[in-house]
């Protein structure tokens, strides 16, 4: 049975209990302890600047050229925090309990708890370092309601929050820089985990540039490297976000948990053709504003402003009367897979429905009439008020839309379709961040922990800080304290010599196979697999095949792909094959996660596990952490983690 | 549509350079640019030769890895967009479309289109930060903001880092990159301690790294992605002149 090593006490207690009474590294005994870093997106960033202040020397890896290129710097929406400055009714408790049920209780309360009591001071803590967020007229911040919550919880800086946070935590560690306690490895892949003795003592790494294998040794490594949507191929995702770093560690020991929870975001802007590469995200706040819908007609061929009212199914209001527009996210992008399948999509795709600005701008116009007390005004004036309400509140986001379709949205009903967008799943941790393999630790988006099976809207931010700013300054030092003894491990030891030679040998392999496809044909062709059988839906035939699909598709991979270049020299094209290599293995896992999961929860619907369409959960069979441990290809041992629910009790999502 | 692409082609920052032509069939105007660039390479790899080296990453306009320099533009025709936002619909069948990396001393070239752009890193750390250690902070609301200067801050802050602004300045300055961290710092009241120093440090490693001295022709301005205005430049002259005096005091 795994330990998560939650501490005992009562809910409200646990983290302040083991704040006061963690282990400590005394100041200069951490001047002699390294840490490396791996990924500055606000984990890694906020992590490595938080442990450089503290005394340790950190070294920080990204594959980018800047550690502000992270892919956290695309987040839109906000970040959450119990403040409860709009006196709304919002607590700790509050936020804890919505993100257990959020997540369909598929998480820890122990973990869930302690993110909620952090929150305020990751507000403060950007505060202090001039993040912009947006304010009213007092002077005072602002808060916005995200993701269906029924408090103001959500701060954020027009729609580019990720960026304003990522730029103060990496102010932050460009200042740890300057003051010699942070060494910056820019454009630097980690390739391997160097573990000695059992205990991570470093990394392999590739400089991208020169093509130069490098060992580096570390008291303690920190994983921060994002999430793997990108398995899916099209994803919201950053081109380069990947598992590689979470992959090597997998098979060095750490075990992986709930790899198939994934979430699929149901406002993103539809594929346009073949030649797609990315898909954008339109911020969740659109759906507060806007209606969705589709024919009543199944293959209705008319523009959407040729169909009448009364011929329009607003689908996600007819089945879900309370929550209408606004039920979370997975709902939502089942609802409108539904409906696609089922023949009524629109566009030249089919695969998309409508989100309608129409009876928005007719609302706010008339809002504005009534503000400036004007009578007998004509529809088009009300109309062309309304659309300047509109373009204050969603304009950026209008004008995307507007640059990658070539539509207006302000005359038009803009087409969007659900996406791949943030993995639940992740390497397991424990209370303290820490894998399986000792002195090695996971952090954000990497992580399998907090959002359970569901993240909601805003709280990925929120959790990457937290886990970097709050929680592991305090957690590594009660790992560390007991190594203040151990010297710096010499890189020509034998374990650095063996792991750097495995990771040459598999980019050597890539080079020589010299085969007929590029790296991106099976690229998206894992990723058609995945969607089609491991995505919004799922079930256990179509796993099966998915499995067997994946292997005979990596065997392939191994005899034919092509990658041209040579290893010293910037060569993007090597990058692409060692992370498509390890998308290829986890698909895998994946399928066989969501097969073992018998149940309907969160972002994972198995249509085995179905109430007269709606998810099923099945608590008594499935209340636990799926942890699987690395026995070799293809074979994957399950741990369960027992998740205990002592506050919050397990209850039946409804938004009917 | 049927494009002619003249690509910069460079083997590493040591090769001298020089264009190839290629030609590309049945290119949708859906696409984006880097789309584009994506079909060639897979073309490219499939005739055996070398791919592209070109960056990228977010493809939504807002990591600031994209850097094309196209037809003469940096970032090319659209206003305030990105390369990787640029769409296809931009051209027309028959066009010859040029494309070069960012052209700065501070930016040397990596391979291609890809350039170097550290240097924008060590400005940041010669002082683009307010120096406060994690666990230090005061209660957000403690510190009351002005929405005008809350909001001027946040438009300077929204810079990407791209280099577009370098890139287009017949003197490689990068006094929009510089200016826009300066200000934003400056209109806060968090930014206040440490004002003067950071406008004279910043500037001193930004002349360190070889960018150009700003003449005022607004190319910066006219190129940037993220509307940076010009006005930036304005307040970082006013506080570095400021600064200056209030040193020889
Ligand atoms: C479009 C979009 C909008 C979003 N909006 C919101 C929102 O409004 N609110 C919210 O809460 N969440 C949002 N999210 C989710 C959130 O942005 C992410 O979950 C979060 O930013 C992840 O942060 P991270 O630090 O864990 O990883 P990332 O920011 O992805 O950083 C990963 C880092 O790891 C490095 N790295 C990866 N692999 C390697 C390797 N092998 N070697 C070396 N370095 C490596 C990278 O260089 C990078 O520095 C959004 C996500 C997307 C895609
Ligand atoms: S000022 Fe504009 S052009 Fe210059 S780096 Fe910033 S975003 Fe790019
Ligand atoms: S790729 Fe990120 S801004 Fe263009």
């Amino acid at each position: 049975m795994l330990n998560a090593k939650i501490p005992a006490g009562p809910l409200e207690t646990k983290w302040s209990k083991y704040k006061s009474t963690v282990k400590l590294v005394n100041p200069a005994n951490k001047r002699k302890i390294e840490v490396i870093v791996v990924g500055t997106g606000l984990a890694g960033a906020s992590a490595a600047a938080s442990l450089a202040e503290l005394g340790y020397k950190v070294k920080a890896f990204y594959f980018q050229d800047s550690p502000r290129r992270a892919h956290s710097i695309a987040a839109q929406g906000g970040i959450n925090a119990a403040k409860n400055y709009q006196n709304d009714g919002d607590s700790v408790f509050r936020l804890f309990y919505d993100t257990v049920k959020g997540g369909d209780y598929r998480a820890r309360e122990g973990n869930v708890h302690r993110l909620a009591e952090v929150s305020a001071a990751i507000i403060d803590q950007c505060v202090a370092q001039g993040v912009p967020f947006a304010r009213e007229y007092g002077g005072l911040l602002s808060n916005r309601s995200f993701g269906g919550t029924q408090v103001q919880r959500t701060f954020y800086a027009a729609g580019q929050t990720g960026q304003q946070l990522l730029l103060g935590a990496y102010s932050a560690l460009q200042r740890q820089v300057a003051l010699g306690n942070v060494t910056l490895y820019s454009r630097h892949e980690m390739l391997e985990v160097v573990k000695v003795d059992g205990k991570a003592r470093g990394i392999i790494a590739r400089d991208l540039i020169s093509g130069k294998i490098e060992r580096h040794f570390g008291h303690a490594v920190l994983l921060c490297t994002g999430g793997y949507g990108n398995v899916f191929y099209l994803s919201t995702n950053a081109m380069g976000s990947n598992v590689t770093a979470a992959w090597k560690a997998h098979k060095q020991g750490a075990f992986f948990g709930n790899p198939c929870f994934t979430q699929i975001h149901p406002t993103c802007i539809p594929v346009s053709g073949d030649h797609q590469s990315k898909l954008t995200l339109m911020s969740e706040s659109l759906r507060n504003d806007g209606r969705i819908w589709v024919p009543k007609k199944q293959n209705d061929n008319r523009k959407a402003s040729d169909i009448p009212e009364d011929e329009r199914d607003y689908y996600l209001e007819r089945r879900y009367p309370a929550f209408g527009n606004l039920v979370p996210r997975d709902v939502a992008s089942r609802a409108a897979k539904e409906r696609c399948d089922a023949g009524y999509g629109v566009g030249a795709s089919k695969l998309a429905v409508y989100l309608d600005y129409a009876e928005a701008i007719e609302r706010y116009g008339k809002i504005e009439v009534g503000k400036r007390g004007l009578t007998n005004v004509p529809k088009d004036e009300i109309i062309r008020m309304g659309k300047e309400v509109v373009k204050e509140k969603y304009g950026n986001l209008f004008d995307m839309y507007a640059k990658i379709t070539g539509e207006n949205p302000y005359e038009t009903p803009m087409r969007i379709y659900p996406a791949v967008h943030y993995t639940m799943g992740g390497l397991w941790v424990d209370y303290e961040l820490m894998t399986t393999i000792p002195g090695l630790y996971c952090l954000g988006e990497a992580n399998f922990s907090d959002h359970g099976a569901n993240r909601l809207g805003a709280s990925a931010l929120m959790q990457g800080l937290a886990d970097g700013y709050f929680v592991i300054p305090y957690t590594i030092g009660n790992y560390l304290a007991d190594d203040i003894q151990t010297k710096a491990i010499s890189t020509d030891h034998p374990a650095f010599v063996e792991a750097e030679n495995s990771a040459k040998a598999i980019l050597e392999k890539f080079i020589n196979i010299k085969g007929k496809h590029s790296v991106d044909h099976f690229h998206k062709a894992l990723g058609k697999i995945m969607w089609d059988k491991c995505g919004m839906a799922r079930n256990e035939q179509g796993l099966k095949e998915a499995i067997e699909e994946i292997k005979a598709l990596r065997e392939e991979f191994w005899k034919d792909v092509r990658v041209p270049g040579t290893l010293d020299e910037f060569n993007p094209e090597l990058e692409k094959a060692g992370r498509v290599a390890d998308f290829l293995e986890l698909g895998e896992l994946m399928c066989i996660d969501a097969l073992n999961r018998r149940e309907s929860c969160g972002g994972h619907f198995r249509e085995e596990s179905t109430d007269e369409g709606e998810a099923l959960r099945d608590d008594d069979n499935f209340a636990y952490v799926a942890a699987w441990e690395f026995k070799g290809q293809s074979n994957y041992e399950l741990h369960k983690e027992e998740l205990v629910f002592e506050i919050v009790h397990p209850s039946k999502r409804n938004y009917k | 549509m049927n494009l002619t692409l003249k690509v910069w082609r460079q083997k590493n920052a040591s090769d001298a350079g020089h264009f190839e032509s290629f030609q590309v069939a049945d290119v949708s105007k859906d696409m984006s640019f880097l789309e584009l660039f994506d079909i060639l390479n897979e073309r490219l790899i499939n005739e055996g030769k070398e791919p592209v080296a070109f960056d990228h990453d977010c493809r939504e306009g807002i990591c600031g890895m994209c850097s094309m320099y196209i037809n003469g533009r940096a970032h090319g025709p659209w206003d305030e967009t990105t390369t990787c936002q640029l769409h296809m619909r931009a051209y027309n069948d028959g066009d010859t479309i040029t494309v070069e990396p960012w052209r700065a001393g501070a930016f040397p070239v990596i391979k291609d289109l890809t350039v170097d752009r550290r240097s924008f890193d060590r400005i940041i750390e010669a002082g683009g930060y307010i120096s406060v250690n994690t666990g230090n902070a005061v209660d957000a609301n403690a510190i009351p903001i002005n929405k005008t200067d809350a909001d001027a801050a946040f438009a300077a802050a929204a810079c990407i880092g791209c280099g577009a602004c370098v890139a287009a300045c017949k003197n490689s300055s990068a006094m929009l990159f510089v200016s826009a961290k300066v200000s934003q710092l400056a209109l806060l009241p968090q930014g206040q301690p440490e004002r003067k120093e950071r406008a004279l440090n910043m500037v001193a490693q930004m002349d360190k790294e070889g960018f150009g001295s700003c003449t005022n022709t607004g190319a910066c301005e006219a190129e940037c992605p993220k509307g940076i205005s010009l006005t930036n430049i304005a307040r970082l002259n006013r506080e570095f002149i400021g600064a200056g005096f209030s040193k020889e005091d």
